[in-house]
């Protein structure tokens, strides 16, 4: 966006500075978006782009600058009054009422009365309709939200923004939930927002989405402006060095393996999902010690059920597993981890911490119980405390002390201390699922590290992951699983990703059916209810 | 300091909640004056009604003797419900787990009549603890392994064993001689008064509950495994705990403080009447909920309830305000308690940072299938 100076931008924060007891969370930060412009803003957790973001939407106010709206000054008292100036935000996380429909939910809040008791639901659902076709989402207004994918769940909250004739959208890092293909469909409906006129604040920090879609890049390190970049002057290297202060491996250095014997042994595993469908259809591999074998595959393909059978989450209906030449297919989650499995889960907060515990106390989420953190049935405080110490030290969580609760800290160190936790022992085999996802470039770096050391200490590592870089990068043999069966096993550094990638969305055969329904957000939305 | 600062945190609400309920008391209190017999407008009737109820908890020997006797029971249930929710579970069974309580150590405690008093209060008291358990034991075993919703089990089963119990003294447990229905005495197994005053052995028992729950919860590995399963459940079951086993356990464990508190108010009293009607299971919520579901927070408030009930007495002589503003301040208190939001919006607080557990575990949504 070149455009001529004249008319003064869409948007102008000039000088926004917030201060918090103890952090000063934006300091003297500009942003200026014009109308039309898809404006990413770029940066690690906690740099102080959610903060920017509350202060535009009226849930902060800043302790000093400006907001200019067409050049205008104005002081947005809360997001009500942000809304009324054309201004919406799209959460992470959907505000949405899974129970109603397409048309009620966008209605929730700037209802449209056809007199002062009763809605007008013909007039409303006729706005939506027409809002969808011209933007190339028709939607059928009745359809229940929760009968929608995830996808198109989305696509509510922005048709929400635009029922309320949003001129500025800011989305907080709307494709973290999107599969691909979802992505893809996204930015197309992004790019017609755009070439509307509307302007689109675009919050992430997956370097090439950004590349891709955004006209002009800011990124934030810090609460501070680093940098403003033109996508096409910049690369992924340099973005991630400006957001995180220094040079950043984006590829991490994983030398050669020295696989030895196979640990983790898997034959013909059978698992039902709790639908009581058989996902995972007879599968079997064989991880070796100091190996990385990745799985690849479009979420949903059965590995979220695969990973629990393994862990001992969840029931396996057919086949065996072996660790270390015992067969540990029916045994319970804690014999598995003592006998040295270890397992950092895909979902952090539901699976992997208590939040409302210490650091300290997450830190011997599964080995509380033995010695040296406990005598017979009592708790050794101080033990604990010493370890946590020594971990986060070793492991660089950035927290204030181990007493903090594990819910104040970012996403990265939250992982890391996981991470900490399960790395932190002698283990024979390891499950990472989705180990990085949701992480900012410099956690990320910091946990392919930490794996690739686990591996070279001989430890037979299983990888899960939907990013398929991801899986690429360090997995010294890949398995692509397609609806719940392993349709592939390629040799890691030398796999081509369009192949892998073709694999993942036809199995290998005709490409005619997509995935097992999961990541189909070409499907229409669902039947009326 | 920062944990100075985070116990004051955990202070503010409940004080802030004693205060209105006894601002709304006291517009009770002058409003039953006014259309009372004498139509006396009073605006200082409230102050001294509070004094005469101080006094009358504090201002003796022997007021302080039956506030804590008075205590006793309610710091028992208060625990009942306390623990519980550290579990993530609302055992609002209390009064039933309180009543097959009291119900076992009467039938004990006659069978031990002529037994040396100590072997015959701890035979009974024992009794009590293990159908106090068990009480709690059922709808644990209910929601761990059908999903059963233990607000909705432990109500039905307070009806339940209210009933079976009535049945029975009524009929085959009915000692012969009284003239209204009731069991044998207990004899030997009684909780007399030592010397002049009502304290009796069983204050002892309960009163060590507290530092005994306080070591249980933040001292042993069981109890860390209790806290996790009630904070983040799928957190437990991934680290390798099984919330079924806490669940279960956790609500015997309930159970067994609330039957030993039935057991004590009945050794009290000496048998066991047809109606028994106490309201100390339903109190301990409000007495978990004042202390924040910690076992010293649950001390203090089960005494200062207990105060208001000792206290209650020379109110009424002095001030002429009936025993019963006792409960509806009990009950204000309550709502103001699960209404925080309504105390941090009239005192300007800022909202609470969400701590898993406690008051969300009576909040939230019903329907939770246990993994």
């Amino acid at each position: 966006m070149s455009a001529a100076e004249s008319p003064p931008p869409r948007l102008q924060m000039r000088g926004i500075t917030k201060r918090y007891p103890g952090v000063v969370a934006n300091d003297r930060i500009d942003l200026a978006v014009a109308a039309g412009e898809i404006h990413a803003l770029l940066g690690e957790n906690g740099a102080g782009k959610t903060t920017l973001m509350n202060v535009l939407y009226g849930l902060a106010r800043p302790n000093e600058g400006e907001i200019l709206l067409d050049g205008v000054p104005v002081r947005i008292a809360d997001p009500a009054d942000a809304i009324q100036r054309g201004i919406s935000m799209v959460h992470q996380h959907f505000m949405l009422v899974p129970v109603l429909t397409v048309a009620e939910n966008i209605l929730l809040g700037a209802e449209t009365m056809a007199n002062p008791i009763f809605l007008d639901r013909r007039e409303a659902r006729k706005r939506i309709v027409e809002l969808g076709q011209r933007f190339g989402f028709e939607m059928d207004p009745d359809a229940r939200v929760n009968t929608l994918p995830v996808g198109w769940q989305q696509r509510v909250e922005i048709l929400k923004a635009l029922y309320r004739r949003a001129r500025i959208l800011v989305l907080d890092e709307p494709t973290a939930v999107l599969t691909p293909q979802e992505t893809v469909e996204i930015f197309a409906v992004l790019r017609r927002l755009a070439a509307d006129g509307r302007s689109i604040i675009f919050i992430s920090h997956k370097l090439y989405e950004v590349l891709e879609i955004a006209d002009r890049i800011t990124v934030i390190r810090r609460g501070r402006v680093v940098g403003t970049r033109l996508p096409l002057e910049t690369n992924e290297e340099d973005l991630a060095e400006l957001m995180v202060g220094r040079e950043v491996q984006l590829t991490v250095d994983r030398g050669k393996s020295h696989p030895a014997q196979p640990v983790f042994h898997v034959e013909g595993l059978r698992v039902r999902s709790d639908r009581g469908q058989e996902v995972v259809r007879g599968v079997s591999f064989s991880v070796r010690a100091g190996e990385i074998l990745g799985i690849a595959g479009v979420a949903g393909n059965g590995q979220d059920e695969l990973v629990e059978a393994l862990t001992g989450l969840r029931r396996v209906a057919d086949g065996t597993a072996h660790l270390d030449g015992e067969e540990i297919t029916h045994w319970p989650v804690r014999r598995r981890r003592e006998h040295g499995l270890g397992y950092v889960p895909g979902d952090r907060q539901k699976y992997g911490l208590v939040l409302g515990f210490s650091v300290a106390d997450n830190l011997v989420l599964t080995q509380y119980y033995s010695r040296p953190f406990a005598r017979g049935i009592q708790r050794d405080d101080a033990a604990i405390e010493a370890w946590a110490r020594q971990t986060i030290g070793e492991f660089d969580i950035r927290t204030p002390s181990e007493a903090v609760r594990a819910g104040t800290l970012s996403g990265g160190n939250q992982q890391k201390v996981i991470v900490a936790r399960e790395f932190g022992r002698d283990l024979r085999a390891l499950v990472l699922d989705q180990p990085t996802r949701g992480l900012d470039v410099g956690s990320i770096e910091f946990i392919h590290k930490q794996a690739i050391r686990k591996r070279d200490d001989g430890t037979a590592i299983l990888l899960v992951s939907a990013e398929l870089d991801e899986v690429l990068e360090l997995s010294d043999r890949i398995a692509v699983m397609y609806r719940g069966e392993i349709v592939a096993l390629v040799d890691g550094p030398s796999a081509n990703k369009e192949d892998i990638g073709l694999l993942m969305a036809t199995g290998g055969r005709a490409p005619a059916a997509g995935p097992a329904g999961a990541a189909s957000g070409t499907a229409g939305p669902g039947a009326p209810a | 300091m920062a944990r100075l600062r985070s116990y004051a945190g955990l202070v503010v609400v409940p004080a802030l909640s004693i205060l209105l309920a006894l601002l709304v008391a006291s517009f009770l209190i002058i409003l039953s004056a006014l259309v009372g017999p004498e139509g006396k407008f009073n605006l200082a009737l409230p102050l001294v009604a509070y004094w005469s109820l101080l006094e009358g908890a504090l201002g003796s020997l022997r007021g302080i003797a039956n506030m804590i006797v008075a205590a006793t029971p309610l710091v028992l249930t208060g625990l009942a419900v306390g623990v519980g929710l550290k579990a993530g579970l609302f055992n609002i069974g209390a009064t039933g787990q309180v009543l097959l309580g009291g119900f076992a150590a009467a039938l004990v405690g006659e069978r031990l009549a002529g037994a040396p008093p100590l072997i015959a209060i701890g035979g009974a008291v024992v009794a009590g603890i293990l159908a106090g358990a068990l009480a709690g034991f059922i709808p644990g075993f209910l929601k761990a392994f059908t999903g059963a919703h233990e607000v909705v089990t432990t109500i039905m089963l307070n009806a339940l064993i209210q009933l079976i119990i009535s049945g029975s003294v009524n009929d085959v447990f009915r000692a012969a001689g009284p003239t209204f229905a009731r069991t044998a005495s207990v004899g030997a197994a009684e909780l007399t008064g030592l010397g002049e005053t009502t304290l009796h052995l069983g204050v002892l028992l309960a009163f060590a509950c507290v530092p005994f729950s306080y070591w249980l919860l933040w001292r042993t590995t069981l109890g860390f495994e209790i806290r996790a399963v009630g904070a983040n459940p799928t957190a437990a079951r991934y680290a390798g705990m099984s919330p079924r086993r806490m669940i279960m356990l956790t609500m015997s464990l309930c159970g067994a403080f609330a039957g030993m508190a039935g057991a004590i108010e009945i050794l009290r009293l000496g048998y066991y009447p047809a109606v028994f009607g106490t309201s100390i299971g339903f109190d301990g919520i409000t007495v978990a909920l004042l202390g924040q579901a910690h076992p010293i927070g649950i001390l203090f408030s089960g005494l200062l309830l207990g105060a208001m009930r000792a206290g209650a007495p020379l109110m009424q002589i002095e001030a002429h305000v009936p025993v019963e503003i006792i409960d509806v301040i009990q009950g204000v208190i309550l709502i103001f308690l699960t209404a925080e939001v309504v105390v941090r919006r009239v005192f300007r607080l800022k909202a609470a940072r969400v701590e898993a557990g406690e008051l969300q575990t009576i909040t939230r949504t019903y329907g939770e299938k246990v993994a």
